[in-house]
């Protein structure tokens, strides 16, 4: 077991969370309940990774943050080390990743919130923030664990992205996706076998637990 | 309206999996991805010898190895290691032992625009470690690609692995440590010759040969597998013949003699 990698990955799969969270709840709310001009192109957006080969973002972020694009001498400018082979652009490469993980299970879950509680909320004289807080995230929370433990889970198994643009940098880039590949191509199939146990069963508890909660949701609410 | 004309878009695209269905039956090949800019040359030249054209496929030989023994339809497999020709042997799924066809060389790799020196006992990559020009250092992964563990053999024979170790970036296979070492977001790297003397790569780059005393020999072994007909074995031939290793040795593939094996 490669414990540097499962820490690193776990690393990368918190942050990721802690940055889409609020990413989230803006565009889950905003896709839920307003109508504005281009909105299905923006929702179509958000889904792109679903379809997109993970060949196609690890392209354009291994151009986009290389050493020698605009981004990547901007963030070398800023931080005086390269985004590229770094945590630091893996984390990028994730949060783009996961979009539609994070913003798509808010979303249905504000679409499910009554439109009178939340103009009941109005009329108590709730601050657009207080209703968010006291009224809209109590009622949401399945859907808020359901994009948190997705957008978790997603991040731990992604390989195609990281494996473009990661380098396999012990400790930095090397996650446990990653240190599997590296076994399997050593033939260390003992090794692999039980980093891939242990991520199928990590997996299949995590996915369990959100359609435990959608279950739970839909008999609260009949 | 819009429905019926989206059905249409869909089923057009749906052709050409009918249309391909038809094709003829072309032999494949599986070879290293260090071959990948001279086999090409290799496999035209054939063609206009015998009018055969095959299909190529490159990748990690590892991955080639254990495709072929999940049943993968290569008729021959140009491998950069030659243990994976071994384990295909074994298990009975080639023609013969094969043959061993080129010794591979590595080369180190610097972008054009960069200064530090650039020679074949690394003093120049040493130096510029020394004054911490070099933050990263890309070579394919040590552990299962070939020009990998090389690549780690000539930098711990010239002492300066401990030095370079927190730098370096592993590439998957040989191509992509290629890749790594010429996108800019490295200082350099060292991948198969083969790789980086290719026109697209040499041109905004710098090359130096890395002497083959410094690394045990990269065997590049070739093996015809099973279900190989008349076209891969004419092929097979040609890649022994001395008009193919004048082409290999543009590209720095040693052309021991061509030894058979038993």
């Amino acid at each position: 077991m490669d414990t540097t990698a499962l820490t690193l990955s776990l690393k990368l799969a918190f942050w990721t969370c802690v940055i889409l969270f609020p990413v989230a709840i803006f565009f889950g709310r905003l896709l839920a309940w307003r109508q504005f001009p281009g909105k299905a192109w923006l929702e179509a957006l958000i889904a792109l990774p679903l379809v997109l080969p993970p060949t196609v973002l690890g392209f354009y972020l291994l151009l986009g943050m290389g050493a020698t694009s605009s981004l990547g001498q901007f963030y070398f400018s800023l931080t005086g080390h390269h985004l590229v082979f770094s945590f630091d652009g893996l984390l990028v490469a994730s949060v783009i990743f996961n979009l539609p993980f994070a913003i798509q299970p808010m979303q249905r879950a504000f679409e499910a919130i009554p439109t009178n509680i939340r103009e009941a909320a109005w009329c108590c004289g709730l601050s657009r923030f207080e209703s968010l807080w006291r009224i809209e995230l109590p009622l949401a929370w399945p859907g808020a664990m359901s994009a948190l433990a997705l957008t978790f889970a997603h991040t731990l198994g992604e390989f195609g992205v990281v494996l473009m643009v990661g380098g396999s940098i012990e400790g930095e880039t090397k996650t446990i996706a990653i240190s599997i590949y590296d076994r399997v191509q050593a033939f260390d199939n003992h090794t692999a076998g039980t980093m891939s146990a242990f991520l199928l069963i990590f997996s299949l508890v995590t996915i369990g637990f959100v359609y435990h909660l959608t279950y739970r949701r839909r008999r609260s609410e009949s | 309206m819009v429905i019926k004309w989206l059905s249409v878009y869909f089923l057009a695209l749906l052709f050409p999996l009918v249309a391909q269905a038809g094709q003829d039956q072309v032999p494949r090949i599986a070879a290293a991805s260090s071959l990948q800019f001279v086999l090409p040359e290799v496999l035209a030249e054939f063609k206009r010898q015998t009018g055969h054209s095959v299909r190529s496929t490159f990748g990690s030989s590892g991955n080639f190895r254990r495709q072929i023994i999940q049943g993968a339809s290569f008729e021959l497999f140009l491998s950069a290691n030659e243990s994976y020709i071994d384990a295909l042997v074994e298990r009975g799924l080639t023609v013969d032992s094969g043959v061993i066809y080129a010794q591979g060389r590595i080369a180190l790799v610097a972008p054009k625009n960069s200064t530090w020196k650039l020679d074949g006992n690394l003093s120049g990559l040493r130096q510029a470690l020394d004054r911490n020009e070099i933050t990263k250092f890309a070579i394919a992964n040590p552990n299962h690609a070939p020009f990998g563990r090389a690549a780690r053999e000539a930098l711990v024979k010239y002492d300066l692995w401990n030095t370079i170790q927190p730098y370096i970036v592993k590439g998957e296979n040989a191509s992509q440590a290629t890749q790594f070492s010429v996108s800019g977001s490295t200082q350099g790297g060292i991948v198969p010759y083969a790789l980086a003397v290719s026109p697209i790569i040499a041109e905004s780059n710098r090359v130096v040969l890395i002497p083959q005393s410094s690394h045990q020999p990269i065997t590049q072994r070739m093996v015809l597998l099973s279900s190989a007909g008349n076209v891969a074995r004419q092929l097979y031939d040609f890649i022994k013949s001395d008009q193919a290793r004048t082409i290999l040795k543009q590209f720095g593939y040693e052309s021991s003699s061509v030894s058979q094996l038993h």
